[in-house]
């Protein structure tokens, strides 16, 4: 298109006003003599108004705006894996080279490296047909992760040339039989969901290796999840500990106006981490996006989209997708800012009016899909809410959990005794288990979901008991109730409780966490016969097998050395009846 | 930029004033205002569009009327930074308060303060030692973190923040901290506190001073702290210095923020404060921390009073979800005349875990500090149960937790203003003879290992 050109009427802040333009909506404009990035958010009569993703202080009236045709759009294609982006998809390391150690502004940087040259192998021959989504070959982006080159959306018909060797990521590497060129480089606008077949149920568990996520609360794979907590609940840590071990194929990270040394922890960590499943580095899965809380309003914005589009572009692979919006709250602040500089009438606290069905829209790029290829794949969104004072009555908390399926809620109570991670089992839910029952039952044990049962009630019964313990002490309950006590408190400091940095506890896998919870359940049921049998209860929850089993998990090995501790269990327990 | 001055003022309202002009003035430039008295404010663009220019003015709009010529400087604000400010006592534009000579300027750094690139940063991890076993044991303090004190009025946060900045220091380094004070809004009276005590143990060589009082104009506020961060940056990333940044009151800065959107009719969030306090806060946080290839670092210690002791008020609230932790200050404690008081459970140091441990401190602190929280924790609630059946209806267990509670409370935090603990011999060994009050089965959040190698009465050699 002809480049059109406007001029500056007005800046306030990140949002800026050009006139002499007629551009389309979210359209990117190039602000000022700078030519700073931006986009087009507003058209009001004469007036263009544009969201500025960089500072835009020393910025006049009268500077140049420029057209540039095209919507906020991400470059997809191998080398996405291992990057850290900022909102707007430059890399922060090109971004170092160019400006150094701080982030200044005017600088361009392509997401994906232009110049490197990667290994295509083809997978279709000339004559073949082939159709939007289509996988025509493969490059090894990373030594675990395959990048699948697709057909671009829009594009379809007969092969007639395919090639093979090394290429980067705009040289043509198919010629179709209209004279479509493809690359293996494709642009996608990020406010536009990537379109798929149809999509599915999910049927099959994220598992993330927490147990009190994994167990009582699972999520799906395609599913979404909110987790709201007050500061210093482990919001960041619950996030982190998903992103190490869930096990998704591809792990996309956005640190949405956070801070910038819990990145900076992020980037020095994972690289050191390592796959269980693969044994490489977990950093090879992972595309991370940094916009810390310092770095401009607008490109936060942005990010949480650029994030949702490379993950659906993944998803279009067919590989398992989860991503992690830390913290969505920071989004939506964001969208108050811009909303409040723009006069626009605002809705509850400020929020704009159209707060809620934003939210709605990106937690419904999440899903389990038929690709177009046929191939099946999911992205899964669990995004962390920060709200004001823990009070989940905010419009974010709100407006998230009416679309999450799960809710993780942190609590600021647990917290401060260390219980961690601190998600409430009382009030915290889970609306997948129904449809995930039947993969429990078929791949972990028969009897999965009636344990998970057993063991969310004894957590209701503690917790009416405590209300009367509250009153009248614990020594005056029935032997049984308070045995009932004993074993509740197992399941929260052996079982709910989880060291994320402990080398060994940090993760449990499901098979672990159904023993756990099994030798919960028969400590249970034999102390009842020991009780039952003249046994005193101070003998029954003394025994040292007992505590040996809850501090076993700290070693390795724990998995293999569990049933002698239970037979050991056993024995003790029985030993109490012949005491007396 | 041409030296053209402007009197084309239509509106003054409350900090803000509203010209219409003629040439293009860009957005954060600086104003120079010139009373028809002669005397001569500054000010800063906040809005600028062909027809109007709003500027915000930081010594407050007093005596300005229709005839005050104005002038744009055509640059954003910048300080004069030189290594000669240490030693010296500014005021909260940067001008000298302490009779000394102008600041020579070695570089002009602009004050706003460009993002540090997350790729760039060095993940802080070297333990500082504050000899308060409380914040040393269980919300370690890291260099280059940012840990606010969030206190109350009437409680002793500046006795706090004066002992840490006499005691900080390194283990594994002899380097000292520099500190860079700045003062909010607080009285003359605290302010002579503050130089008395800097004074007195001789820190005031080793400090650098800006200084907005209480009856200093309020939108000055806005500025003060980002003149002691471009100083500290300075400091730290261009001459190698380890820098302590102390503010007090950020509650005062805050009040600074709502005037400034009030006056320009914003629209609110949260009881009055502006929508992007958020993003202000961070922006001043977000500047501490190590870079990497530089030998300097920028440790902050944000002092805030919360409005009516509530934790869940804007400014602690929106500080907390910044910072890197808390300390909190508790009125409770304080009250049953424990220094320092303050209440563990809800302070937290998330940057604690890679500062602590083998080679930073000692193997047992993280194990010890878990254990120390947990048996309080459950002390403390065992309180309320006590306070309705009577300690009569508690077990062996709950007997001695509830004990604990108080053992911790007037043994393990209670310290006076002047004792400097060590962490290893002082603060841990403490901890474990304190711990050795509770029956070992009880303390499940030990390691067996480091009980055989610490515990007083279980030791194994």
């Amino acid at each position: 298109m002809s480049e059109e050109k406007g001029v500056i009427y007005r800046i306030s802040g990140p949002v800026v006003t050009a006139i002499g333009i007629s551009p389309r909506m979210y359209e990117v404009v190039r602000v000022g003599d700078e030519g700073l990035m931006g986009e087009v958010i507003e058209l009001h009569g004469e007036q263009s108004v544009i969201q500025v993703y960089e500072e835009t202080s020393g910025v006049r009236p009268g500077e140049p705006v420029i057209r540039t045709g095209q919507t906020l759009s991400v470059q997809l294609g191998p080398g996405l894996l291992t990057k850290i982006y900022d909102g707007i998809q430059r890399p922060l390391p090109e971004l170092e080279k160019t400006m150094g150690v701080f982030i200044t502004r005017g600088v361009d940087a392509d997401g994906l490296d232009l110049e490197k040259n990667w290994q295509f192998n083809p997978t279709v021959k000339a004559g073949d047909s082939v159709s939007p989504g289509d996988v025509i070959g493969t490059v090894q982006e990373t030594t675990t992760i395959e990048h699948r080159v697709m057909i671009p959306p829009g594009i379809s018909g007969k092969i007639k040339e395919i090639k093979s060797g090394e290429f980067n990521v705009t040289q043509t590497v198919c010629i179709l039989d209209d004279g479509n060129e493809v690359q293996m480089m494709q642009k996608w606008p990020v406010r536009t969901p990537r379109p798929f077949t149809k999509k599915h149920a999910p049927e099959v568990p994220l598992q993330t290796g927490q147990r009190i996520l994994d167990f009582l609360f699972p999520l799906a794979k395609g599913g979404t999840a909110g987790i709201p907590g007050p500061f210093g609940s482990g919001k960041t840590v619950t996030q982190q500990q998903l992103a190490k071990w869930s096990d998704a194929d591809i792990v996309v990270y956005i640190g949405c106006g956070e801070r910038g040394n819990e990145m900076t922890e992020v980037l020095d960590e994972f690289p050191h981490l390592i796959d269980p499943k693969t044994g490489e580095a977990l950093m090879n899965r992972t595309t991370m996006i940094a916009n810390t809380s310092n770095m401009p309003v607008a490109a936060r914005e942005a990010s949480v989209y650029t994030g949702i589009t490379i993950a659906e572009y993944f998803r279009d692979m067919g590989y398992d997708v989860a991503l992690m919006a830390d913290s969505t709250s920071r989004w939506a602040e964001a969208m108050r800012e811009i909303s409040s500089r723009l006069e626009e009438m605002p809705g509850e606290e400020g929020y704009p009016a159209y707060l809620s069905s934003r939210l709605a829209e990106f937690y419904e790029r999440a899903g389990r899909v038929e690709t177009l290829s046929g191939g099946d794949g999911s992205v899964s969104v669990i995004g962390a809410v920060s709200p004001p004072g823990g009070d989940i009555s905010e419009p974010v908390s709100q407006g998230t959990l009416r679309i999450v399926k799960v809710f993780w809620g942190l609590d600021a109570g647990l917290a401060r005794q260390r219980h961690f991670p601190a998600i409430n089992w009382l009030n915290s839910y889970s609306l997948y288990p129904p449809s995930l029952d039947q993969w429990y039952r078929d791949n972990i044990k028969t009897d999965f979901p009636e344990v998970r049962t057993q063991i969310s009630s004894l957590l209701q019964v503690e917790a009416e008991l405590q209300e009367i313990v509250q009153l009248v002490g614990s020594d005056a309950l029935p032997v049984d109730q308070q045995l009932t006590l004993e074993v509740a408190r197992m399941i929260r400091e052996f079982f709910l409780q989880q060291n994320a940095f402990h080398d060994v506890d940090t993760y449990s896998d499901l098979k672990l966490q159904y023993t756990m919870a099994k030798a919960i359940l028969s400590f249970q049921e034999e102390s009842k016969k020991a009780l039952a049998g003249g046994s005193a209860l101070e003998d029954v929850v003394n025994i040292p097998a007992r505590t040996d089993l809850m501090r076993g998990r700290f070693e390795s090995g724990y998995e293999d050395r569990i049933e002698e501790m239970l037979d050991a269990m056993s024995k003790q327990i029985a030993d109490t009846m012949e005491d007396n | 930029m041409t030296g053209k001055e402007y009197r084309t003022i239509t509106d003054v309202k409350g900090p803000l004033v509203f010209l219409n002009k003629t040439e293009p003035v860009a957005f954060g430039e600086i104003v120079e205002l010139r009373l028809s008295d002669g005397t001569l404010k500054n000010g800063q663009v906040l809005d600028t569009s062909d027809d109007q220019v709003i500027v915000q003015v930081f010594e407050g709009t007093a005596s300005i009327d229709k005839q005050t010529g104005i002038k744009f400087l055509g640059d954003v604000f910048k300080l004069p930074v030189s290594k000669d400010m240490i030693g010296r006592i500014l005021d909260g534009a940067g001008r000298p308060r302490d009779g000394g000579p102008s600041i020579v300027a070695d570089e002009m750094a602009d004050i706003i303060g460009a993002a540090i690139n997350p790729y760039s940063r060095q993940s802080p991890s070297s333990f500082i030692q504050t000899g308060i076993s409380a914040i040393d044991a269980c919300t370690s303090l890291v260099r280059g973190q940012k840990l606010p004190i969030f206190s109350a009025s009437g409680l002793p946060h500046n006795d706090i923040a004066l002992q840490i900045a006499r005691q900080a220091k390194l283990v594994d380094s002899d380097d000292d901290f520099v500190v860079v004070f700045c003062a909010m809004g607080i009285t003359a009276e605290e302010y002579n506190f503050f130089v008395h005590d800097l004074e007195r143990t001789g820190a005031l060589e080793n400090a650098c001073l800006f200084v907005n009082l209480a009856d200093d104009p309020a939108v000055e506020r806005l500025i003060t702290p980002r003149l002691a961060l471009t100083a500290a940056e300075y400091l730290a990333f261009e001459h190698d210095y380890h820098v302590l940044v102390i503010y007090t009151d950020m509650t005062n800065y805050c009040e600074s923020l709502r005037q400034i959107g009030a006056a320009r009719e914003e629209v609110p969030g949260r009881r009055g404060y502006p929508g992007y306090m958020y993003t202000d806060l961070a922006m001043l946080y977000e500047r501490a921390g190590l870079v990497k290839g530089k030998k300097g670092s920028i440790t902050q210690f944000p002092i805030l009073t919360m409005p009516g002791d509530d934790i869940t008020h804007p400014i602690p609230d929106l500080s907390g979800y910044i910072t890197e932790g808390q300390i909190v200050i508790s009125r409770e404690l304080h009250q049953k005349g424990i220094y320092p008081p303050i209440n563990v459970l809800p302070s937290l140091s998330r940057l604690m875990n890679a500062g602590i441990g083998d080679g930073k401190t000692r193997e047992d602190h993280k194990s010890v500090s878990d254990q120390l929280y947990a048996a309080y924790a459950q002390g403390r609630e065992l309180r309320g149960l006590v306070a309705i059946v009577g300690e009569d209806a508690l077990n062996e267990r709950d007997l001695q937790l509830l004990k604990f509670a108080d053992i911790f409370e007037n043994q393990f935090l209670r310290q006076s203003r002047d004792e400097d603990r060590p962490i290893g011999e002082g603060t841990l060994d403490y901890a474990w003879e304190l711990l050795s009050n509770i029956d070992t089965k009880y303390l499940v959040r030990l390691d067996q290992k480091w009980i055989d190698k610490y515990h007083p009465n279980e030791k194994k050699n």
